[in-house]
């Protein structure tokens, strides 16, 4: 069945060579978005007025030796684009240079601490998945009834609740008052893991729910007034088939654009998470060296988060065809 | 729109002026919230600063409405003051990056062509920035406080902005009345900004202040990483970053209070703003 409808894609896009460069030309706007994104990453610290040594060395003994490394690390004798281009290609080599905090490179610093956000994101991202879809598909059935401005009011009450916010009511109630999660730490082994992230990844759940819900309901509401739906229906189908084969399966388009900004937002609110659970990931990894000064950190991170957020974007974009085929280039049947 | 099923308009419950009362209620919470935040300095029954080590957590009482948070101060007091770094950023945000976000969505809007193009990848490239990131790097960059992350959290949410107004613009270009004007001689700017922007900017308007509570959020919780306002000043995101320890003893009102307070404001204002937009709005082109 999928097979047979990426076929049909194919032709009916004019050939594999539109598709192609469509991808083509999808990838090269996203190098060029992050080509921007790295020069705004890189050149924000010639912003900072001053020396660069001073600023890069700021809380720390300026003795003779360590203004040497400095200068010599971060190549501060060339001129600005000849730092950008070392600087550049050692990213593109997965060298992002050294933690000032933890004399180590940055890359391992990183690497260390990627895993327990990951896992972060992707439970959250799940919980969200889940619960969004179903509330939204709720809402959406009983349109203007009881259950649909329930639904509403809840999504709209919980998008309102901070990840902070969240956090700090999780850890009094299901911590502090009934002991059924732990409120620090990440565990150890997968179990233990999964286990200590339940909370964390809740606090982001409760905010972020409305994003995919509110989607989800206006991307159904839109469908279910289609005319094929009424059709549908006409025809005898059953209500759960025409809703999962002709209105949920058309209203996927708009709900899947809402990942790229999600998993952004789930990244970057995972320091604020990661700070009220004393998880060590790369959101508090971020806020710490924030905090120390760690300039070569920092920048590795928000390159990371936003080379992340564009990326999913370009894969949605560039899957979207496969998915909802009337979406592709040249098949303006809308 | 040929189905089978009417669309019922939702049946509200009549208030003031046609607003309905979830309306009417934010706008209440919201006023009284800026009256607690600008006359805080009169109707404070305490110094929110004042530390009493005798009167370490204590409980809601006569002398204290919500209680003491572990160094003794007044909750209720704190919780009125931090008011006001907690809603001058977000306003000071709102406000700027509307004002920036309207002059590039006008000028690429009214300009079209290269200009247009120019600004819509520089805004692809902001947006894909989440805002709490800037401001994380603008503390990261120029120093721990407000300022920083107020400058950068403006340009941020301008080119959510300068997309709206845009598409608004570029759609109200090709109106008989632009031409009428053409006609008469006057200059292209003058038209886009003495007569297109007023019919533009009350949408625009409309649907910034639905920033509001994103900014707020953003900010506390700025304050909360310890990178905003910091500690002993009395802030919401600061108050509970220092009731955090806390917790775990089970003293949970230092948190809560600047923590519901937040909450409510940020509904408050996601009310308004979609009431506002949705009266206004009129249609957004896509």
């Amino acid at each position: 069945m999928a097979l047979v409808s990426i076929r049909r894609t194919v032709w009916s896009t004019g050939g594999t060579a539109v598709a192609v460069r469509r991808v083509v030309g999808k990838l090269g706007s996203l190098l060029l978005t992050l080509f921007l994104a790295s020069l705004l990453v890189f050149f924000s610290r010639f912003l900072v007025p001053g020396d660069p040594v001073s600023f890069l060395l700021k809380g720390r003994k300026p003795s003779p030796e360590a203004v040497a490394d400095i200068t010599a690390e971060f190549g501060l004798n060339l001129p600005p684009w000849q730092q950008y281009f070392n600087w550049i290609i050692g990213v593109l080599h997965g060298d992002f240079g050294r933690s000032l905090q933890f004399r180590q490179d940055v890359s391992t610093v990183i690497g260390d601490r990627l895993p327990v956000t990951f896992g972060l994101v992707i439970m959250a991202g799940i919980m969200i998945a889940v619960i969004g879809l179903i509330s939204g598909v709720a809402a959406s059935l009983n349109r203007n009834r009881f259950w649909d401005k329930a639904i509403l009011t809840g999504l709209t009450v919980f998008g309102a609740i901070p990840s902070f916010v969240g956090s700090i009511v999780l850890i009094a109630v299901f911590a502090v008052q009934l002991h059924w999660f732990p409120s620090f730490g990440s565990g150890e082994g997968f179990f233990d893991t999964i286990y200590h992230l339940v909370l964390p990844s809740l606090a982001l759940t409760i905010v972020f729910v409305v994003l995919v819900g509110k989607v989800t309901r206006s991307s159904m509401v839109e469908q279910l007034d289609r005319e094929h739906v009424e059709v549908a229906t006409s025809r005898g189908l059953s209500r759960g088939s025409v809703v999962r084969r002709h209105v949920f399966r058309n209203a996927i388009g708009p709900i899947l654009t809402v990942s790229g900004p999600l998993v952004a937002g789930l990244l970057v609110a995972s320091s604020i998470v990661e700070a009220a659970f004393g998880i060590a990931g790369i959101g508090s990894l971020l806020v710490q060296s924030v905090d120390r000064l760690d300039f070569p950190v920092v920048q590795a991170v928000v390159l990371l988060v936003v080379t992340t957020f564009v990326a999913v974007n370009a894969i949605i974009d560039i899957l979207e065809p496969w998915i909802d085929p009337r979406s592709a280039a040249g098949a303006g049947a809308r | 729109m040929t189905t089978a099923t009417i669309e019922l308009k939702t049946r509200r419950v009549p208030g003031v002026a046609g607003f309905d009362t979830s309306f009417m209620v934010s706008a209440i919470v919201l006023l009284l919230m800026t009256g607690m935040a600008i006359f805080a300095p009169i109707i404070a029954p305490y110094d929110p600063n004042q530390v009493n080590f005798m009167s370490v957590y204590q409980g809601p009482s006569i002398s204290h409405w919500l209680g003491t948070d572990s160094l003794g101060r007044d909750i209720l007091s704190r919780m009125m003051f931090g008011a006001r770094t907690a809603l001058l950023g977000p306003l000071l945000v709102v406000v700027s990056s509307t004002v920036l976000g309207i002059l590039l969505g006008v000028l690429a809007g009214w300009r079209g062509g290269w200009v247009d193009a120019v600004l819509a990848r520089l805004f692809d490239v902001v947006f894909s920035f989440p805002s709490l990131l800037i401001a994380i790097m603008a503390v990261a960059l120029f120093g721990k406080g407000l300022v920083a992350p107020v400058i950068a959290m403006s340009i941020a949410y301008a080119p959510y902005v300068a997309r709206l107004t845009r598409s608004l613009v570029a759609s109200e270009r090709h109106r008989p009345y632009v031409a009428a004007y053409r006609v008469q001689g006057f200059s292209g700017a003058w038209i886009a900004l003495r007569r297109v922007l007023p019919n533009v900017a009350p949408i625009v308007g409309a649907q910034s202040t639905l920033n509001f509570g994103y900014v707020l959020a953003e900010l506390a919780g700025l304050s909360f990483l310890g990178l905003g306002v910091q500690a002993p000043a009395a802030d919401w995101g600061a108050m509970i970053n220092e009731a955090q320890s806390g917790l775990v003893g089970g003293h949970f009102l230092p948190a809560l209070v600047p923590a519901i307070a937040v909450v409510i404001v940020v509904v408050a204002v996601n009310i308004i703003g979609e009431e506002l937009s949705d009266r206004i709005g009129g249609e957004i082109p896509s």
